[in-house]
């Protein structure tokens, strides 16, 4: 999910292994789950994306973990 | 009157906190958790005869104890069987807040479901049907809209008419529960396990989405329109800036400084003399009337006169933070703070810094990791807070008249500069084994509760006002007894008394730094009990008359002073070391001890205290020290 960028809806197809692993699927990142990708901060990171109606943000760094495609 | 215990929880920005205070408004009482720096909130409430025991517990998204927060929760419900829990849910943001539900559920904790904002999820095109969620979870299911008290009330009908017994997990409730059970029976590792259960509570939550809640594409919301402009790329950063700009000018110019001013004259004009005046002609000792107009009025009254500044400060960050602004705030600043060694959210607590340090490092708390909080919390004493504001004034307008305004920029900018260094060296070495995350929501903007806007900021607000009644009140004694008495007892000569002694002998130390008086020893000492303390101990210290030191009015103050032998005991150079070292040196006493409730170690507390000493000490020699080699004085 690191490359994507604003405007891009994708889902998620696997969360790899990282310390956040855990707190990002309780957060309601599953695979499946459809993710739209909004704003991001000055200099494109963190990133702000729209998950289960609600919107979130993350580093790219963490970003990087989550395999997506787009749809 | 029988007694009803009910349980407040829910993730964070649900209103959970807005429901709490209309429920029980001012009638709440604020303590802390055993063992852990979180608040407890309770209140109670009688209605209909009945006495209704509310705890509001911490906003948490599971309770998975990973956080300090998660662990109050979990503990609490190991621990206790209210009648009633009662679970907060935003119901535009349903999908992710039934994680909770459904986790609280598994352990066999009865639920009322309450839907708060309905009227935002309607707009987002969200439609619940309340009668279906009751009958996917067996469980009971009520609504309120946020921040009308009308609606909240209906709780209360609602606390002392239902029996949780009469409620039954349904039946595909079970069959998830089942499926929980077995996967934890499975014999995989425990981190394929818990990553299994979590999936599972989503399949559950994915089928009562389908079942019970409609979500029609909406058009685009106010906060993705505001977001495009408060949150997304360097436009945001002009906009931050321009907030903050503003809220300064509120607090210091416009609203927060007057009222101090005029606090402050009150103190010193009217009631200093006017109880000079009550004990004279109740024939009290003089050294009393001495004690009580001098010590104690002057010194409470010094640090009493900011708290409209502090009050007026923290209201606008409340009101900001209610609103969502500030997780804005953290988003934006984090590419910044990140490569400073902290993360976005690092920001709101830092700026509290500017104000006072003491809820500065309180709101450390918010932070994810151990690492964070504490290098958020050991690098706040560095900046400037409104205590030591009146010490680099008067210096600045004393030695450097043509050139105040920069100098006093420059010690804003060092201070900020010290900070950032800091944490890039705790970063590397006292905390480099794990590594800071930044995952924030970014809730929609809302119109604060102002019931919960001004509860929060007495909460932050109220230590000050208990510091200056009990530490500055007991440090004005001591000082007054310090500088009027010595050995042989009473004398009118301070140099000759005992803060005269103290001061010689904590003066020796700053040789190197170019003021080794015995007075500015004094201040330094004097300043650890309050950093305000500092102006006014060189005022009297230097033989000026009680009126004419005004911590508010450093042109005055300078210019009394300049007559007095301070003008030639500190060469410019020696003053600048000075102003060095008093910005950078040991947190108050005040401070001190926040640090130690905040990181629940007598050790940490020392070592802020020795570390912050010796990084002011070697900062103020390399100024004198570098200054004169490069021929100045």
């Amino acid at each position: 999910m690191k490359d994507t960028t604003a405007g891009m809806t994708v889902r998620i197809d696997a969360l790899e292994e990282s310390p956040l692993k855990q707190r990002l699927m309780t957060m309601g990142l599953i695979p499946g789950t459809k993710v739209e990708i909004l704003n991001s901060a000055p200099m494109g990171d963190p990133i702000a994306i729209r998950i289960r109606s609600y919107n979130l943000a993350m580093r790219k760094d963490d970003a990087a973990h989550i395999q997506v495609t787009q749809i | 009157m029988s007694r009803i215990s009910v349980a407040l929880t829910g993730n964070p920005n649900t209103g959970k906190s807005t429901i709490f205070n209309e429920l029980t408004g001012a009638r709440q009482k604020i303590g802390n958790w055993p063992g852990v720096t979180v608040d407890k909130k309770v209140g109670v409430i009688e209605y209909k005869d009945r006495k209704i025991s509310v705890v509001d517990l911490p906003g948490t998204y599971s309770i998975n104890a990973r956080s300090q927060e998660e662990k109050v929760v979990s503990d609490y419900f190991a621990e206790n069987k209210p009648d009633i829990v009662v679970n907060i849910i935003d119901a535009s943001n349903i999908s992710r807040n039934l994680f909770l539900t459904v986790q609280l559920m598994e352990q066999g904790i009865p639920l009322i479901l309450n839907l708060n904002m309905m009227d935002e999820a309607a707009r987002h095109g969200i439609k619940i049907d309340e009668h279906k969620l009751e009958k996917m979870f067996g469980m009971p299911v009520t609504n309120t809209v946020g921040r009308s008290n009308k609606s909240v009330r209906v709780l209360l009908d609602v606390f002392t008419n239902t029996r949780m017994a009469n409620y039954q997990p349904s039946e595909i409730f079970q069959e998830h529960v089942a499926r929980v059970n077995a996967i934890k029976a499975s014999g995989q590792s425990q981190e394929k396990i818990d990553e299994e259960i979590i999936t599972a509570r989503y399949d559950f939550i994915d089928k009562v989405m389908a079942e019970a809640v409609t979500v029609s594409a909406a058009d685009k919301t106010l906060t993705d329109k505001l977001d495009s402009y408060l949150a997304n790329g360097v436009t945001s950063l002009v906009i931050m800036v321009a907030a903050f700009y503003l809220m300064f000018q509120i607090a210091f110019e416009w609203i927060g400084q007057p009222l101090a001013d005029m606090l402050g004259e009150w103190f010193e004009e009217t009631l200093a003399p006017a109880a000079t005046e009550a004990m004279a002609s109740a024939g009290v000792a003089e050294w009393m009337q001495a004690l009580v107009s001098d010590g104690i009025i002057v010194g409470v009254g010094a640090v009493l006169s900011f708290v409209p500044l502090i009050f007026t400060l923290f209201l606008i960050l409340s009101f900001l933070d209610g609103t969502g602004y500030m997780a804005r705030v953290a988003f934006v600043m984090d590419p910044i703070m990140r490569r400073a060694g902290l993360t976005g959210k690092s920001i709101m607590p830092l700026i509290m810094g500017y104000g006072c340090g003491v809820p500065a490092i309180m709101g450390a708390r918010a932070l994810d990791t151990h690492k964070d909080r504490m290098i958020s919390i050991l690098i706040t004493p560095f900046l400037t807070c409104s205590a030591k504001v009146p010490i680099i004034a008067l210096f600045a307008v004393m030695f450097f008249p043509d050139n105040a305004g920069d100098v006093v920029f420059v010690m804003y900018v060092l201070g900020l500069a010290v900070a950032i260094i800091m944490a890039k060296v705790l970063g590397h070495t006292v905390f480099n084994e794990n590594q800071s995350t930044f995952l924030l929501e970014l809730p929609p903007y809302r119109l604060p509760d102002i019931k919960t806007v001004l509860l929060e900021t007495w909460d932050k607000g109220k230590g000050y006002i208990i510091k200056a009644g009990t530490i500055i009140f007991a440090m004005t004694v001591l000082i007054w007894f310090l500088s009027t008495f010595n050995s042989e007892g009473m004398t009118d000569e301070t140099d000759q008394s005992y803060l005269a002694s103290i001061g010689g002998a904590a003066a020796v130390l700053f040789a190197p730094q170019g003021f080794d008086t015995w007075e500015a020893g004094a201040a330094v000492v004097t300043g650890l009990a309050a950093k305000e303390a500092v102006v006014s101990t060189i005022g009297v210290l230097y033989g000026a008359d009680e009126d004419a030191v005004d911590t508010d009015d450093a042109d005055g103050t300078a210019e009394v002073l300049m007559t007095t032998s301070m003008a030639t005991a500190f060469t410019p150079l020696a003053a600048l070391a000075f102003m060095v070292f008093t910005q950078l040196y040991s947190p108050c006493v005040t401070a001190l001890g926040t640090i130690k409730k905040e990181a629940q170690s007598w050790k940490w507390m020392g070592f802020a205290f020795v570390y912050t000493c010796a990084v002011a000490w070697i900062a103020s020699m390399l100024v004198y020290q570098v200054g004169r080699l490069l021929g100045f004085e």
